[in-house]
C-alpha cells in the first residue's frame, strides 16, 4: 500500500491549494481553448467545486479507488492523474488517459486509482461499491470513494448500492458534492428533504454535511473517513456544500439564467475555494504562491503542447478493444 | 475423455464447483443463491462448500447488484450473478449497458469486466407475460456483450467455464424447459470456445437455425419430417455473440433453404439478425425466401391453449418445413410439446 508521507500542516495546505490552483487553472485553459474547436467533447467543469476534489482526493493513497461522474476533470488532477493525458483525451488523441475514446465524460487513471468516470448520474455509485465488496473479500486495505453529485441521490441505485453497503460493512465512502443543481433543477425542486446527508439515515448509513469550500474541512472530515473506512467500520456519506460557477456543460457562465438563485453569483465569489485556501496560506506566512501559479502554468502548457502535437487514433483501430483479449 | 451423464442443471453445478475450486476470486451472487431450492439444484451445497462470503443471497435490487458485480470485476474478482429469472435482467439493463458492456471501449481498453451473467428463461406453463422472456435480441443489439445460449448439458457447463474465464462481460441464458434434458458431459469439466456452431442433425432439404429450446423442438420436428421424406439439417448457434456466421453459411450453401427459429420475438431478433446474414452474405445460395418463427408479436398469456399458440413447437416448425418445400402437411399425428415441467415454477 503506497502511503502518502506525512506532511506538516502547512505542506498540507499548500498541498491543497496547489491541487485546487491546477484543476482551476486547467479549466480556465479548457475555457479559453473551446472556441477553438479542437476539444469536440461536452465539457463538465468544476471550476468552484475544487475544495471537494481536492480534499478527498488528498485524503485517500493512490491505491484507494475512487469512481467519479462526467464531472470529472477536478477528481482525475486531484487524484494524481496525468495532465497531459488529461488534455489528450479531451483532443480525442490516441495518447489520452482512454486512448481518445472516453473524452472528457470518462476519464480514468486506474495507475493512480481512478478507476473511472460515468455520463450516467448515479451509475457508478454500485460500481464503486462492488469495488469495495472486492477489496473487502481480498482482505485489500484499499478503500474506495464514490464521488457523485446532488443529482445522483435522485437515482434508485444510490438507496440499493448504500443499503448493500451497509449491510455488508463494505469499505466505501459516498461522497456527495452538493452543489445545488442537479442540470437546472434545485435540490428543493426535487426533494422534500433537503439535507441530502439524512436521505439514507433510515438504510442505516451514517451521514454528515460540510462546508464544501474549504479545503481542510473536506480534507479533516473525509481523512476520518476513510481511516474508520480502513479499520473496517463501514462505509459513510460524507455531503459537501460549494458552488458551480459554470453552466452545467459548456464553457460559459449562466449566473443570469432564471433557473439560478438570484444570489449564486455572489455567494460563488464570496466563497471562492482558491480564495479561502490563499488567505489561510498567507496569514501562515506560506511561500510564494505566484511560483506556484507559474509552475502549474508551465505544466498546463506542456499538457496542451503534448495534447495538440499527438496523434489521433489510427480509423483501422475504431473496432479495437471492444472486448478484452483472454489472458 | 472421461464422461459423466448429467442433467442440463447437474452440469451447472458442476461447471460452478469446479470453477469454484480452481480459482478463489469466482463467487457467486443472486437471489436464492443460498436457499434451500438452489435455483433448481445448480448452487446446491455451496455455501457450505466455499462459504458464505463467496454464495450470498442478494437484496432484491437488480439495479445496483449487477453495477456491484462490475465493480466487483474491475477490483479483480470474478462475479456469476445469477438470476431465476431472465425477465429481472430488464431491471439491469442501465448497468448491463452502459457499463459492463461498454467499459474495455470506453476507457481504451484500460480494464474489462470479467462478469458472467446466468439468467433462467422462464417458460414452462403458464408463467404469463414477465416470467417467461427471452431477452437475447435486445443484449445482441449491444456491442461488448457476448451471449450464450446452451441447449445441452455438455454446452451448458463447457460454455460457463468459458464464460467464466472470459475477461469481458457475458449473459448466459439458460433455457427452463432444458433443466430435465440429461447428457454425457466432460468429467473434469472442460471449457467450450465460444462461436462454434454445432450441427445437431445433417440434413440436405433445409437447413433449420435454433438454438436452446427451439433446437429440442427442431430436432422433434426433423425426424418427423424425415418421416415423410424432409431431411432437415439443424444447426444451433449455440453462442449468439459471437455469431458462427460461416457456420451457418455452410448448412445454407449445402441446403438452399433457411428456416430460422428463435425463442424469442421475431422483430429485431436474433431470427432477424441470422435471415439478413442469409440475404447478405449468402443470397446465391438461396433457392427459397427465408423463412423465421419466433413468439407471436404479443405478451406471453397464461390460458393453455392460448400459451401454446404463442411459441413455435415441433408441430409448427415441421409445417413451415413443409411449406417452404411446396409439401402439404401429412397426415399423421404431429409431435407433441416436449415438457415434463410440473411446476410450480
Amino acid at each position: 500500500m503506497k502511503t502518502r508521507t506525512a506532511r506538516t500542516l502547512a505542506d498540507n495546505d499548500l498541498a491543497l491549494y496547489r491541487l485546487m490552483l491546477k484543476i482551476r487553472l486547467a479549466e480556465e485553459r479548457i475555457v479559453a481553448l473551446y472556441p477553438s474547436d479542437k476539444i469536440q467533447s461536452p465539457v463538465h467543469l468544476s471550476v468552484g467545486q475544487e475544495a471537494v476534489a481536492a480534499g478527498v482526493c488528498l485524503a485517500l493513497a493512490t491505491d484507494d479507488h475512487l469512481h467519479g461522474t462526467y464531472r470529472g476533470h477536478g477528481v482525475y488532477i486531484a487524484k494524481g492523474g496525468d495532465l497531459g493525458r488529461m488534455f489528450a483525451e479531451l483532443y480525442g488523441k490516441d495518447t489520452g488517459c482512454a486512448r481518445g475514446r472516453g473524452g472528457s465524460m470518462h476519464l480514468a487513471a486506474p495507475e493512480v486509482g481512478l478507476v473511472g468516470c460515468s455520463a450516467i448520474v448515479a451509475g457508478l455509485i454500485p460500481v464503486a461499491t462492488g469495488d469495495a465488496l472486492a477489496a473487502q473479500m481480498q482482505g485489500s486495505p484499499r478503500v474506495v470513494c464514490s464521488f457523485f453529485g446532488d443529482g445522483a441521490v435522485d437515482e434508485g441505485v444510490f438507496y440499493e448500492s448504500v443499503n448493500f453497503a451497509v449491510l455488508k460493512g463494505l469499505p466505501i465512502v459516498y461522497v456527495c458534492e452538493n452543489n445545488g443543481y442537479a442540470i437546472h433543477s434545485r435540490v428543493p425542486d426535487r426533494h422534500k428533504q433537503t439535507d441530502l446527508f439524512r436521505l439514507t439515515e433510515g438504510l442505516g448509513l451514517r451521514g454528515s454535511r460540510h462546508d464544501g469550500n474549504d479545503a481542510r474541512v473536506v480534507f479533516k472530515t473525509m481523512s476520518r473517513a476513510v481511516a474508520a473506512a480502513r479499520r473496517g467500520k463501514g462505509p459513510v456519506l460524507l455531503e459537501y456544500m460549494t458552488n458551480r460557477w459554470h453552466e452545467h456543460v459548456g464553457p460559459g457562465t449562466d449566473f443570469q439564467e432564471a433557473y439560478r438563485h438570484p444570489k449564486d453569483r455572489t455567494r460563488a465569489a464570496q466563497n471562492d475555494p482558491l480564495r479561502i485556501m490563499e488567505a489561510a496560506l498567507k496569514r501562515r506566512g506560506a511561500a510564494r504562491l505566484d511560483a506556484v501559479a507559474a509552475e502549474i502554468g508551465r505544466e498546463i502548457d506542456a499538457a496542451v503542447a503534448f495534447a495538440e502535437s499527438s496523434p489521433f487514433p489510427p480509423v483501422e483501430s475504431l473496432l479495437a478493444g471492444l472486448y478484452a483479449e483472454s489472458r | 475423455m472421461k464422461t459423466k451423464r448429467l442433467n442440463y442443471g447437474q452440469a451447472i453445478h458442476a461447471a460452478l464447483a469446479h470453477a469454484m475450486e480452481k480459482d478463489p476470486a469466482v463467487f457467486l451472487m443472486g437471489i436464492g443463491v443460498d436457499d434451500h431450492k438452489a435455483v433448481f439444484g445448480t448452487t446446491k451445497g455451496f455455501v457450505g462448500r466455499f462459504g458464505r462470503k463467496r454464495v450470498f443471497d442478494t437484496p432484491i435490487s437488480e439495479g445496483a447488484m449487477t453495477g456491484i458485480a462490475v465493480g466487483a470485476a474491475l477490483g479483480g474478482m470474478k462475479p456469476v450473478h445469477i438470476h431465476i429469472r431472465a425477465d429481472f435482467l430488464y431491471l439491469a439493463m442501465d448497468q448491463l449497458i452502459n457499463n459492463a458492456a461498454k467499459w474495455s471501449a470506453m476507457s481504451g481498453g484500460r480494464a474489462s469486466v470479467p462478469l458472467v451473467i446466468r439468467a433462467v428463461i422462464g417458460r414452462s406453463w403458464g408463467q404469463g407475460a414477465q416470467h417467461s422472456q427471452s431477452p437475447q435480441s435486445l443484449l445482441m443489439n449491444v456491442p461488448g456483450l457476448k451471449v450464450a445460449m446452451p441447449t445441452t448439458p455438455a454446452d451448458a457447463q463447457g460454455l460457463l467455464l468459458a464464460a467464466i474465464e472470459d475477461p469481458n462481460p457475458v449473459v448466459l441464458l439458460e433455457h427452463r424447459l432444458l433443466y430435465d434434458i440429461v447428457g454425457d458431459v466432460p468429467d473434469p469439466p472442460v471449457a467450450v470456445p465460444f462461436g462454434r456452431a454445432v450441427v445437431r442433425r445433417a440434413g440436405s432439404d433445409l437447413t433449420i437455425v435454433a438454438g436452446a429450446h427451439m433446437a429440442i423442438e427442431s430436432l422433434k420436428a426433423a425426424e418427423f419430417l424425415a418421416k415423410h421424406g424432409v431431411s432437415a439439417e439443424i444447426v444451433d448457434p449455440v453462442t449468439l455473440v459471437p455469431l458462427d456466421r460461416a457456420g451457418i453459411l455452410h448448412s445454407l450453401a449445402k441446403t438452399g433453404r433457411l428456416l430460422v427459429v428463435d425463442s424469442g420475438w421475431t422483430t429485431c431478433g436474433a431470427s432477424a439478425e441470422i435471415a439478413a446474414l442469409a440475404a447478405e452474405q449468402g443470397f446465391d445460395s438461396l433457392t427459397a425466401p427465408v423463412r423465421r418463427l419466433g413468439m407471436q408479436p404479443t405478451v406471453c398469456p397464461v390460458s393453455k391453449p392460448l400459451e401454446q399458440a404463442f411459441y413455435p413447437s415441433a408441430k409448427t416448425i415441421a409445417a413451415e418445413a413443409f411449406s417452404m418445400l411446396g409439401r402439404a402437411f401429412p397426415d399423421a399425428p404431429a409431435p407433441e410439446l416436449t415438457n415434463a415441467f410440473k411446476g410450480p415454477f
